[in-house]
């Protein structure tokens, strides 16, 4: 059977399950297609040997009988996760060669569940990008192009190789990151689904930090149900995590009624920016009303802290990077510099980290330092994170007047070329994550879903952000909006 | 608040990241252009707001004060760009 790797985990699931087709089969057809795909640089590190070992054993226990959802499933894994004895290197020269001696639990979860590895999946360095234009292993790329033009676009970042892969379908669905938008803005950019959860439902245990208080892992999926079935088997809780949650994981998927009738989605104001696009508006004003007719009841709504948080995010973000890149010092592991006859510790650690971090890295870890040092640490640290304060109880406000979630664009553009940014400053390429970041800083759950085509052929997401845990609920909103959208839009293949 | 090239020096001190000299100058601008972008929280009124500490209301688990695991040296080591005799291996710290 062909094109068996453009099935959904869902439709996989079943035919997996009716013995239609094996485990083996699905796993083949997507390394076929990963070998041809060298263009989009989305695979960087291919397991094929682990990959077939896993089919084969899915392919026994799903003979057994009574096997998971997530059973003989072939997965990309961003490069951020610690595979064991895979290269896990977070995008990083520093991390060169590392090979962890441990599973992250988020993998060991899905591994668990009998999903398969194919590989390791492109990002931005350590997760900081919104262009996969930062990573060791070069730029990924778009699968889609503009219409008549064949400029190379950005799969946004960090997670753009995993928004890659399963837009160009190289595996049924992939692990994400999310610390500021790095899985909702790059599913945007490729028109996939992508859901960040609550902070806290999936373990960080075994992926590599960049702001603790902010990342959380999420699947990145081509459709919201296939969102629900992987996400359920990610997350759970881990005591080696001590801010994972310990709450019982619902079954998702059943969640997904797509009755919404009653719902109070609230649209708020502050996320109308000055300057956005015609297009974002329209199609911000096209999902409300789907939302709308689906029975829900629109409010308008005020969340007055949103222009504070990128700014916030600017500083607590890299000031939790300094200090988890710390260990980067080329003793433990990766990287270390060549040094000269008469080098000390503090040579070996400055040549290390200039060597083993791009430049974007070293810009952050930089100004993390900056603000927590002696004398800047309350004008800078503290004011953000009381800032931070005030950004959740926004959304505290809001949930306790009824909403039970809320829609705004998931970006303020479509995928814009790759290089395009190279001479702004670093600024603009933070505005990418406007729509997103709040929902990091509140902990909240979110989710993108590819809702329209502009008009330059390219996808556009919109993004719905849920009450703190209520992932099954938020999932069905997604879900009613995913029926009304209809977005079944392929890019066309060009590599 | 503007950011010099000493400072912009001190900073990569600090962070351990070694700039050469005729870096700084682009360094301390763009360290400019981002503290610029941050100033704006200046403009929120915080008196009487806590910092956030935990972004989901709950209490840190403790656990007892036992070993847990150990005995993987090799493992330990096996990522290590110099380890010699069961040691990570750095130059010269005391004279």
């Amino acid at each position: 059977m062909s094109d068996l790797n453009t099935l959904t985990i869902a439709e996989a699931r079943d035919k997996l399950r009716a013995k239609e087709i094996t485990s083996l089969e699905l796993t083949e057809a997507c390394l076929t297609q990963i070998e041809a795909s060298d263009a989009l640089n989305a695979f960087v590190h291919n397991t094929p040997d682990l990959a077939r070992d896993q089919a084969k054993a899915a392919d026994t226990r799903l003979g057994e009988g009574d096997a998971p959802s997530m059973c003989g499933i072939p997965l990309g894994i961003k490069d951020l996760f610690c595979t064991k004895g895979v290269p896990s290197q977070a995008a990083s020269a520093i991390l060169a060669g590392f090979k962890p001696e441990y599973e992250s639990t988020v993998s060991q979860n899905l591994f668990d569940a009998g999903s398969v590895m194919l590989g390791k999946l492109n990002m931005d360095e350590f997760a900081m990008g919104s262009s996969n234009e930062t990573s060791t292993y070069g730029d990924a790329v778009n699968p889609w192009r503009r219409d008549n033009d064949d400029a190379a676009l950005t799969p946004g970042g960090s997670s753009g190789g995993s928004a890659s892969a399963v837009a160009a379908d190289l595996c049924l669905a992939a692990t994400g990151t999310d610390t500021g938008g790095s899985i909702r803005q790059p599913a945007a950019f490729v028109g996939i689904t992508g859901i960040k959860p609550t902070y806290g439902r999936c373990s960080r245990w075994g992926v590599v930090a960049f702001a603790s208080s902010l990342d959380q892992a999420g699947p990145m999926t081509k459709s919201v149900r296939d969102a629900a079935i992987m996400l359920e088997a990610m997350c759970g809780h881990d005591p080696k995590d001590s801010t994972s949650a310990d709450l019982a994981v619902p079954n998702f998927e059943a969640m997904l009624t797509g009755d919404i009738k009653g719902k109070v989605i609230g649209i708020p104001k502050e996320y109308r920016m000055d300057g956005m696009p015609e297009e974002i508006e329209k199609l911000w004003a096209n999902g409300t009303a789907m939302l709308k007719d689906a029975g829900a009841q629109i409010r308008d709504i005020s969340l007055p802290h949103t222009k504070y948080a990128l700014p916030a995010y600017y500083v607590i973000a890299p000031a939790e990077a300094s200090s988890n890149l710390a260990r980067y010092d080329g003793v433990r592991y990766g990287h270390r510099a060549k040094l000269e006859h008469g080098d000390g510790i503090t040579e070996m650690y400055e040549k290390t980290r200039a060597e083993g971090f791009g430049p974007e890295v070293q810009r952050r870890v930089m100004i993390g330092t900056y603000v927590l040092s002696a004398g800047f640490y309350d004008a800078y640290y503290n004011r953000a994170r009381k800032v931070r304060t005030l950004i959740k109880q926004d959304f505290e406000t809001v949930f306790a007047q009824g909403v039970d979630a809320i829609l705004t664009p998931a970006t303020p553009s479509a995928a814009f070329g790759l290089g395009d940014m190279s001479d702004a400053d670093p600024v603009q390429m933070y505005l990418n994550d406007v729509f997103t970041v709040t929902v990091n800083l509140a902990g909240l759950p979110g989710i993108t879903v590819p809702a329209g085509i502009d008009k330059q052929g390219l996808p556009l997401g919109l993004q719905l952000i849920g009450q703190p845990w209520e992932e099954g609920d938020l999932l069905n909103t997604a879900y009613a909006l995913e029926a009304a959208a209809g977005f079944v839009a392929k890019p066309a293949k060009w590599w | 608040m503007s950011i010099d090239k000493d400072t912009a020096a001190r900073v990569a001190k600090l962070a351990r990241i070694r700039i050469e000299d005729e870096a700084l100058p682009a360094l301390a601008e763009e360290f400019n252009t981002i503290l610029g972008f941050i100033e704006q929280l200046n403009e929120v009124d915080v008196d009487g707001v806590e910092p956030m500490t935990s972004v989901t209301p709950m209490r840190l688990p403790r656990r007892k004060d036992v070993v847990t695991d150990g005995n993987q040296q090799a493992r330990v080591l096996s990522n290590a760009p110099d380890a010699r005799e069961g040691f990570f291996a750095v130059p010269k710290v005391v004279e």
